[in-house]
């Protein structure tokens, strides 16, 4: 595998992670954790809860910083910078937790995703400089395509709070495009969703994926990992026990073991 | 988007009724229709100075409301900053003989220097701002409680030293015999003209704020407040942005603190101690925190109920005196809360709110809109 890739590996891979290692206090969250997320795929990583799923996404967006190892975002060494600077660097994500802001409006939410995308500062905004006004009219029609593409247009003017929990998920896929990423981070987008709403995120997904965005995604569901991932890699305890496709993935004995424990196969 | 644009004009059509109604109440105390003045329409409860007070306070309360109700950080110490713009300018304008620029650079600051005392306004913001910042940048890194500790500490020190800041800062006595604001030979007194000051800077101030918070910066701000996490996801420069709201809140604060002096023209450490801040972030959080528009009423509903129990109290409670009085008003404080707890602006949209609905009910519900479209 690493052969063919040979000298290409800048130009295919967007994102490396190598030798990544967590510990909250005592505790050994991620343990010498390598892997590698190709330009324009669509890669999922799954586990058992306290795998590490999120803790990789928390170390990856800045939120936390790492114990020792290093990540790589086109090719560059992102880990020790901040999160807003990473942001900045073309890396967004979503909360499994829901992390709307329910103080704003569901398209102020959006308008927040392109805070980088504009520069008008405390004076321009308070004096009002037809700069920054024009500024804010881009921001404004950009935030509201992006609405448009997940399908919240139409709620646009209501408080962020009051959209059913589905469709705040959907809103924080909105609000992480506004960013204009290169890469998107998906926190258990599926959970808590119906089966039509499920549907209409696979949909989704593919289409993020279309536009040429690099889509990460922690799952719990596994028919909806196996039917819309290319590559995936399997947690259990920190560590990595398996990485392939979702059918080389399914077939692996450790994978098995790890989701249905040991004793259940003797059993079988 | 049409949202937007009326917003815009919403900020505009607000700023410009207020300001009738500052000039209508002005006018009545300046021209006495009818032989009436300001204190005879309120029955002789409420001054004219009342309102010069009012204005004055809303200015700090207008960037207390952006500290507190829009980027989530708690200040404890805002009369701090507020004393230190008042002693900046009554030091620095004040020609006694053993203080003031007398002592700092004597016989340099010439009598026909008008615009010197506006020059140390803008000193005192600059002082002010500059004393926030290196500040801020420790003490923001606080949360919660914590950071409502930190801010408490920093106001009580700031007290503390003007209390016993010797013949500098004339200790408890103060510094008196500030002069008055003049353009020219325009003198800003007597109190209608300083009234007029006083309420166009207010005006102008939360001009500015409401432009702000409903601007990039506005919104970065919001996210702080509804989720620090996603904030920086999303690009905020966090510390950044609360060290900039909190700088400005306290250029706020010493603009007032300037004007009080020059309007006061005694200043002592008595308004600037806790109770002082105390009083501001009672203010802010009865006008609504998140409100710009709240502020004044927050700062005027404080101070009417206070004029209303002194001069009420008596003839409703034989032999009431001052600590009936608080007590009073600490008990109408925990009404207010419990049944407004976000404050009276915001009782006064829901009301508002209510009122519209009640005329176009047929409307339909957004969410009902929503699924419909995905059905």
């Amino acid at each position: 595998m690493q052969a063919d890739i040979g000298g290409d590996v800048a130009e295919n891979t967007i994102l490396e992670v190598e030798g990544l290692k967590k510990t909250f206090g005592g505790l050994l969250a991620l343990d010498d954790l390598s892997f590698d997320v190709k330009r324009g795929e669509i890669f999922s990583i799954i586990g058992p809860n306290g795998a590490g799923k999120t803790t990789i996404f928390n170390l990856i967006s800045g939120v936390l910083p790492t114990t020792s190892g290093e990540i790589r975002f086109q090719s560059k060494a992102i880990n020790g910078l901040k999160p807003h600077v990473i942001a900045g660097l073309g890396l967004s994500r979503t909360f499994q937790n829901l992390q709307v802001f329910n103080n704003m409006s569901v398209l102020e939410n959006v308008m927040v995703g392109r805070h980088l995308q504009s520069a008008y500062g405390m004076i321009s905004a308070g004096l009002r400089l037809p700069g920054g006004q024009r500024e804010e009219r881009e921001i404004a029609d950009r935030a509201m395509e992006h609405l448009a593409f997940v399908g919240l247009d139409s709620a646009a003017a209501m408080g962020a709070s009051s959209l059913p929990f589905g469709k705040q998920r959907t809103l924080e896929i909105a609000r992480a495009m506004a960013t204009e990423p290169k890469l998107l981070m998906l926190d258990e987008p599926g959970a808590g969703l119906n089966r039509p709403e499920k549907e209409a995120l696979d949909g989704l997904v593919r289409r993020i994926r279309d536009r040429g965005v690099t889509v990460v995604l922690v799952e719990h569901d596994m028919a909806f990992v196996m039917g819309i991932a290319e590559r995936i890699i399997v947690l259990d305890y920190g560590e990595k026990i398996a990485e392939g496709t979702p059918d080389e993935v399914q077939k692996d004995p450790k994978v098995i073991a790890a989701y249905l424990g040991d004793e259940e196969i003797h059993l079988i | 988007m049409q949202r937007q644009g009326w917003r815009r004009h919403q900020i505009s059509i607000g700023i410009g009724v207020f300001a009738i109604v500052i000039f209508l109440l002005g006018w009545i105390e300046m021209a006495r229709p009818l032989g009436f003045e300001f204190s005879d329409v309120t029955g002789g409860i409420v001054g004219f100075d009342t309102l010069i007070r009012v204005g004055l306070l809303t200015i700090v309360v207008v960037g207390l409301n952006m500290l507190m109700g829009h980027a989530g950080q708690i200040s404890l110490g805002q009369a701090g900053f507020y004393a230190i713009g008042a002693y900046v300018s009554a030091i620095m304008t004040t020609r006694a003989a053993s203080r003031g620029i007398n002592v700092l650079f004597p016989g340099v600051i010439r009598e026909e220097w008008w615009w010197w005392p506006w020059l140390m306004i803008l000193a005192g913001m600059v002082v002010t701002g500059g004393i926030a910042y290196l500040i801020g940048r420790p003490v923001l890194r606080l949360k919660g409680h914590y950071l409502a500790m930190g801010t408490l500490g920093v106001g009580l020190i700031i007290f503390v030293l003007f209390r016993e800041g010797g013949t500098f800062t004339g200790a408890s006595d103060g510094v008196g015999s500030v002069p008055r604001l003049c353009i020219g030979s325009f003198e800003m007194w007597p109190r209608e003209r300083y009234y007029f000051l006083v309420w166009a800077v207010a005006l102008a101030v939360m001009w500015l704020s409401l432009n702000i918070v409903n601007s990039r910066v506005g919104r970065g701000l919001r996210a702080i407040e509804g989720s620090e996490l996603a904030a920086q996801t999303m690009g905020v420069d966090i510390e950044k942005f609360k060290l900039q709201v909190f700088v400005l809140s306290t250029v706020y604060a010493s603009i007032a603190g300037s004007l009080y002096a020059h309007y006061q023209t005694l200043v002592n450490p008595t308004p600037f101690g806790f109770v002082g801040s105390l009083d501001l972030v009672i203010m802010a959080a009865l006008g609504g925190l998140a409100s710009i528009w709240g502020a004044p009423f927050g700062v005027g509903i404080v101070y009417v109920i206070k004029e209303v129990l002194r001069a009420r109290l008596q003839t409703l409670l034989r032999g009431a005196g001052g600590e009936h009085e608080i007590i009073i008003f600490g008990l109408l404080l925990v009404l207010i809360m419990i049944f407004m707890p976000q404050g009276l602006s915001y009782a006064a949209g829901k009301a508002f709110g209510w009122l519209r609905n009640l005329s176009r009910r047929e409307r339909k519900n957004p969410i009902d809109r929503l699924t419909e479209k995905a059905t």
